[in-house]
């Protein structure tokens, strides 16, 4: 059967029909879906970790007991479970281990661009980049294959363009893999340095068999067309090189590490001018060069951000400038806290308290934004924990939170909160639990007791932070904004360790609005303090004297918040409303 | 308008609109009717209440997800403002179907932005060939305001050359099966409209 699935949903298709038993994520755009979908094929026991560490320790050890295991993450979580993936190069696998990692090139949906490529090279994996979502599900299996051949984890790269891009794919049915057994193996499984010493050499002979397996892979792939220009690709940059010169001969790359050499000398022999197109660093192209071939890479096609059809044209033909309509003065329109959304009031209370906020990823980032303005750092999950006692060690000035959602806690607060603890801080940190993973689609984490896949038991938030050894533990109503200020100044005036959870479900797993507000006209002076909360419900309109605010009832979810911040009483619960 | 070559159409919108759905439902008629098909568009943090849209391209064999600029035949804009932010996708010689509905950003709400003041005009002023159609007013004629997405899809459909049983199968199937018949007329009302 011929479907449109996404990269994503046919990487889950193809791991489905390659036999995969175990797979572990936890959720990261653009690679959430992959999981997601694998969660409702028969035979897959699918779940959410509580960060990527756990998901490929999990997937470690499911491979070692002999399935096949997918592990899936978006690039920064990667880095998270960087340190088993290292090890793991030298280990090998039991079942055949297939990590996926979705890159974000243009940061769509992520706090750094980073290339996931070196990694391959840093692990001493192989690594295989498809093109599209066809791709995505054939080469699924050969990822496999690769992984039990040579036992070792495979690197599958894809980007944004590729996990949420949609393409055609044939489906096909699920093989039979038997389970090996699970074999305790200490020379294999126990990296002491003595065991460890001896797997070394082995990683590397192995590298060297991948070498001549990629020379005559058959997704490395040469395309003679017309030979006065040739580019080496891979991944969607195939595509675009394909857009922009459908005449040209290419060499496409698929299992791009190791690098395939004698290919390359090949191609480059055979073309007048010759080109790397690839997103991001000059991953392919260093290596070309290294051969000593003459070859145009970075210096004309941008390092930063993703390439497209016409920036491969600018960078081959000089002066080549698409023309195209396009207007000035276009207003932004910037992701935005829903309206009702309970990390709202957090942020107005903080910016009203004047308070320094070390925050980190979720859809609270967004309070960084205009007109709340009120998160000062995002660096990756966690570190505000770790940065507020690190600020409060410096001696910084002035009332300090830490501010972390729910499912980050989980995935990377509890070890900083234990650090404050231990190290004698007295820093606050406030945990706004919104009851679900919101930004990336709302999934289950251990503080919902929600799993993927049904079941599940719950982390008990409050247990978990006493358990800790702190012991002023405050649970306040985000909607309500005067309790909210008075416990923040005490909580962070306290000489010892404390945290406050803000406590709300996140309105897209509500039932829909509980209630609707309007303002008096009469009443309301245009001074625009209820617009400053950042609610799209909320607009200023008329001119001068007569501007007035308006609230959207259709937009409204009747949180209340705006009307808290009002100095004249003008906002009220609409009549008739819930 | 379909010739040998691939079919760009672009949809945009504001998060929340249905702009995914609708585009999900072209590229499966293309998809039926044996066509190559490709697609894209980004998720998460983007779609919070902000700008949307998405890429559907058809044909013989299609290479790139990403359209090249100016290089949409069709540009279907769910709201006016996005129109004019998408407009570099379209070709001089695109349908630009808009809905004449204005959201305003949350740039706009705060003051630091003003909303352009005819973003139809400016439109007609680039392209030959604009349609605005109050999508909202047809949809809950048809017996719900969430079926603008429908509405939008039956304009489009006049310039597309998928027969009209195909493209009632795959609404059919996109739509919850209560939503059906509103989407169904939605449709209808939206293929009845002319230019």
């Amino acid at each position: 059967m011929r479907v449109l699935l996404s990269g994503d949903e046919a990487i889950a298709w193809g791991a489905w029909e390659e036999g995969v038993a175990v797979a572990a994520a936890y959720p990261g755009t653009p690679s959430t879906e992959i999981l997601e979908t694998l969660a409702t094929l028969p035979g897959v026991r699918a779940q959410w970790s509580s960060n990527e560490k756990v998901a490929l320790e999990v997937g470690i050890g499911a491979s070692m007991a002999g399935v096949r295991v997918l592990v899936a993450m978006k690039h920064v979580g990667l880095n998270v479970a960087a340190d088993p993936f290292m090890t793991l190069s030298y280990t090998g696998v039991g079942g055949g281990l297939v990590v996926v990692s979705a890159d974000d090139p243009a940061l769509y949906s992520s706090q750094n661009e980073q290339d996931n490529r070196h990694y391959a090279r840093i692990a001493k994996v192989p690594m295989l980049e498809p093109a599209d979502s066809w791709e995505c599900k054939e080469l699924v299996g050969e990822a496999y294959h690769i992984s039990e051949t040579f036992d070792t984890p495979v690197l599958f790269r894809v980007t944004t363009r590729i996990a949420h891009g949609k393409g055609v794919v044939e489906l096909g049915g699920r093989k039979e893999i038997s389970p090996r057994s699970m074999e305790l193996d200490p020379a294999k499984w126990v990296m002491l340095p003595n065991f460890a010493r001896e797997r070394h050499p082995m990683v590397e002979e192995r590298m060297r068999r991948l070498v001549s397996y990629g020379e005559s892979f058959p997704g490395n792939r040469m395309e003679l067309r017309d030979l006065s220009m040739g580019f080496i690709t891979s991944g969607v940059a195939y595509q675009y090189v394909r857009e922009a010169f459908p005449r040209a001969s290419v060499l496409k790359l698929t299992l791009t590490h190791p690098f395939p050499k004698a290919r390359v000398l090949d191609f480059a022999g055979r073309v007048e001018r010759l080109f790397v197109v690839e997103e991001l660093d000059p991953f392919l192209e260093e290596q070309v060069r290294a051969l000593g071939i003459e070859v145009v890479g970075k210096e004309v096609f941008p390092r930063v951000g993703e390439l497209s059809p016409e920036l491969v044209k600018a960078g081959v033909e000089r002066g080549y400038k698409p023309s195209f309509v396009s207007f000035s003065a276009i207003p932004q329109r910037p992701p935005t806290l829903c309206p009702g959304c309970p990390h709202r009031g957090v942020f107005v209370v903080l910016k009203k308290l004047k308070m320094t906020v070390l925050g980190d990823i979720g859809c609270y980032t967004l309070g960084a934004l205009p007109p709340l303005s009120s998160l000062h750092s995002c660096i990756c999950m966690g570190a505000g924990v770790g940065m507020v006692h690190g600020a409060e060690k410096a001696g910084a000035p002035g009332g300090m939170v830490a501010v972390i959602g729910d499912s980050t806690f989980y995935h990377s607060g509890i070890t900083g909160l234990a650090d404050i603890v231990y190290n004698g801080g007295t820093s606050t940190v406030v945990i706004m639990d919104n009851g679900t993973t919101a930004m990336t689609g709302r999934q289950g984490h251990p503080g919902t007791g929600v799993a993927l896949q049904g079941g599940g038991r719950r982390v008990d938030l409050e247990s978990l932070v006493k358990g800790l050894g702190v012991n002023r533990l405050r649970v306040v109503d985000p909607y309500d904004l005067k309790t909210m200020e008075e416990v923040f100044r005490e909580e962070t005036e306290a000489r010892e360790p404390s945290v406050i959870v803000t406590r709300r479900p996140c309105t897209l797993i509500t039932s829909g609005p509980i209630g609707t507000f309007s303002v008096d006209e009469d009443l309301c002076i245009g001074c625009g303090l209820c617009v400053g909360v950042g609610c799209i419900a909320l607009a200023m309109v008329g001119e001068g004297k007569g501007k007035k605010s308006r609230i959207d009832p259709h937009l409204c979810y009747g949180c209340g918040v705006c009307a808290q911040v009002c100095p004249k009483g003008a906002i009220g619960e609409a009549e008739g409303a819930s | 308008m379909l010739h040998d070559g691939v079919v760009n159409l672009v949809f945009c919108g504001v998060g929340g609109q249905g702009v995914l759905l609708a585009s999900e439902v072209v590229a499966q008629v293309a998809l039926e009717a044996g066509l190559d098909v490709k697609k894209s568009e980004v998720h998460g943090m983007a779609q919070r209440g902000g700008s949307v849209f998405s890429h559907v391209r058809f044909g013989r064999k299609v290479y790139s997800p990403v359209i090249p600029l100016s290089g949409a035949h069709v540009l279907v804009a769910f709201e006016e403002l996005e129109a004019l932010r998408y407009a570099p996708y379209a070709s001089p010689q695109a349908r630009i179907l808009v809905n004449t509905l204005e959201i305003n950003p949350a740039t706009v709400l705060s003051g630091d932005a003003t909303y352009p003041k005819d973003p139809l005009g400016m439109l007609r002023d680039h392209f030959v060939h604009v349609e605005a159609v109050d999508a909202l007013a047809l949809a809950q004629k048809a017996g719900s305001s969430r079926a603008v997405n429908s509405v939008m899809l039956g304009l489009l459909s006049r310039y597309l050359p998928f027969a009209l049983p195909l493209w009632l199968e795959v609404l059919g199937q996109r739509v919850p099966a209560k939503a059906k018949e509103i989407n169904v007329k939605a449709f209808g009302l939206g293929r009845e409209l002319s230019s």
